[in-house]
């Protein structure tokens, strides 16, 4: 059964809408009212003449009744089906599934889009939880004050004869530890409520700024065009609140400008439909460096990549992230990646595909190159960035021999077993 | 054998309890407070057992420990770590280091000296 099996659904819905009789509906359109209602139970197939006629009675264009949201129910239907692996002879049966029972099938692709919400979520507190200094030092501050607490106040219960010196001054300091842990639990809980939002609240300036970058689709045309400078950029942007986080802001923004004056944007839009999407052909094309092209690259939104670049410590100066590749925002990454095997080789350029354990165990194409940063001075070694181009594959990979390497997001959420690269366990390991 | 325990912790109140609660079973506790010189001031006081924090200023406790079971007078020293870290991997990472006990915060006042008691005992 294909897409005409939602049609039908369609047809019943909008008819019921208008409070028109399945019979009287039959009778306009010239069938059977028994042959429409196999039609709007997704029973028969429809199209031609007679959905032009039904569309016609209703009132609405054809495309009111075979199109839209449709296709997006059956996308994520799919993709839940995927998550759960299942049979390939199941997961073509999405449409049927969606054309037969639409409300179980909307219910289902809600659920499945708010797993991944959570699941999200999940790894970014996760992630919080294992890496951030602050909020390690303020449960560290909580639990101490509650073992002071707990410890003196045992004492005090359970010792009837205790010095009356020593009662007071446990009782001053348990007075003291009470005010402390107040403050500071309720601090802990102001922290992860923070975290708690759909949208994961900014506490360091890198993270102000990739908000920044975010809530702008990473795209800067008013900026690359000339109309404004970055500092202008940067001035009322509600999501750079600290000083730190402008100055970081506006060395990126000054970045994208030196880049769009290499590489404009429409030029590089022409080449893509010329020379195509292979980054080396294209920092050929424009006479510009890898990492270059590979920036401009993520900066165009349809294109829909990602970007990381990392300095030799292995720290992440900037992150793009793509649906499915998830990329640490605390510690460290996998050091699997192509990002990290280009950096003691300034020049070389590394294209690996790469899958990514997740629902749907995502696969991606990665660019990786890196390049000197900075000035040349004598007998100081250059400065190294890697920049690495995520690439989307859609659909299984098919059209390559070799498999996908496997690789993860950080150890703490990659569930791979016998990794050479694991630095230390996965809460995903056990089945999670 | 000597009653002599050092309270290596810098949480004052902690330190006050401990003290009262080990002093009152006969022990006699120093305390230390920095973790740069922890190891410097057992290697000086040689206590019976140490009670080590694992969150410490200067040096972490891990690292304190490690040092310790490197130097042959310190291999068989026993040492109760309190920590607010209590996942597993730091329990591992201590164990691996040759932690003779480990207990997350918060703990109970018989827990402690229960633990100390054990301790000493198992070290004779």
């Amino acid at each position: 059964m294909t897409r005409e099996a939602l049609t039908g659904s369609r047809i019943r819905e909008r008819r019921i809408i208008l409070g028109v009789k399945q019979a009287d509906l039959a009778r306009q359109i010239g069938i059977s009212a028994s042959y429409l209602n196999l039609i709007e139970h997704n029973r028969r197939r429809i199209g031609g003449k007679l959905l032009l006629d039904i569309a016609g009675v209703l009132g609405v264009e054809i495309s009111a009744l075979t199109e839209g949201a449709e296709a997006a129910l059956i996308a994520a239907l799919r993709d839940a089906a995927q998550g759960a692996r299942m049979p390939d002879a199941e997961m073509e049966r999405a449409e049927e599934f969606a054309g037969r029972f639409p409300a179980w099938a909307d219910a289902l692709s809600k659920s499945h889009r708010r797993i991944a919400v959570l699941e999200r979520m999940i790894e970014t507190l996760n992630d919080r939880l294992t890496h951030d200094p602050e909020l390690a030092a303020s449960v560290h501050e909580v639990l101490s004050t509650a073992a002071a607490i707990r410890s003196t106040a045992s004492i005090l219960a359970e010792d009837k004869d205790l010095d009356p010196e020593w009662r007071d001054r446990f009782h001053a300091n348990i007075d003291a530890d009470s005010r402390r842990l107040a403050a500071s639990s309720k601090a802990l809980v102001g922290f992860l409520d923070a975290e708690t939002g759909e949208a994961v609240t900014s506490s360091t300036p890198q993270e102000e700024v990739e908000e920044f970058l975010a809530a702008r689709n990473y795209s800067f045309e008013d900026l690359e065009a000339g109309a404004v400078q970055p500092a202008d950029a940067i001035k009322d942007a509600p999501e750079l609140t600290s000083v730190s986080a402008r100055q970081v802001a506006e060395d990126v923004l000054k970045r994208i400008v030196q880049d769009s004056e290499r590489v404009a944007m429409p030029k590089l839009e022409r080449a893509l439909e010329t020379v195509g999407a292979d980054p080396v052909a294209l920092a050929e094309h424009f006479r510009v460096s890898v990492p270059c092209i590979m920036r401009r690259m993520a900066s165009l939104p349809k294109l829909g990549l990602g970007l990381v670049v990392s300095d030799r410590s292995g720290a992440l100066l900037f992150r793009k992230g793509v649906p499915g590749f998830a990329i640490p925002r605390y510690g460290a990454a996998c050091p699997l990646w192509p990002l990290f095997q280009v950096l003691g080789q300034p020049g070389h350029v590394l294209s690996q595909r790469i899958q990514v354990p997740g629902r749907a165990d995502a696969v991606f194409d990665c660019y990786a190159a890196a390049e000197s940063v900075g000035p040349m001075v004598i007998n100081v070694p250059p400065l190294i960035e890697a920049t690495m181009l995520i690439v989307p594959v859609p659909g299984p990979d098919q059209d390559s021999d070799a498999a996908p390497q496997e690789m993860g997001a950080s150890c703490r959420i990659c569930p791979r077993r016998g990794c050479p690269g694991r630095r230390e366990p996965s809460i995903l390991s056990a089945g999670f | 054998m000597d009653k002599h325990v050092l309270l290596v912790e810098d949480e004052m109140n902690i330190i006050e309890a401990i003290r009262f609660l080990l002093s009152r079973e006969g022990w006699r506790v120093d305390t230390h407070s920095d973790g740069a010189t922890a190891v410097e001031i057992i290697r000086k006081l040689r206590p019976t057992l140490v009670v080590l924090d694992y969150m410490l200023p200067g040096k972490n406790g891990l690292d304190i420990l490690l040092e310790l079971r490197n130097d042959p007078d310190f291999v068989n020293l026993p040492v109760l770590m309190l920590t607010a870290r209590g996942q597993l991997r730091d329990r591992e990472q201590a164990e691996k280091a040759g932690v003779s006990r480990f207990m997350t915060k918060p703990f109970s006042n018989t827990e402690v000296v229960t633990a100390v008691r054990d301790l000493v005992q198992l070290a004779r």
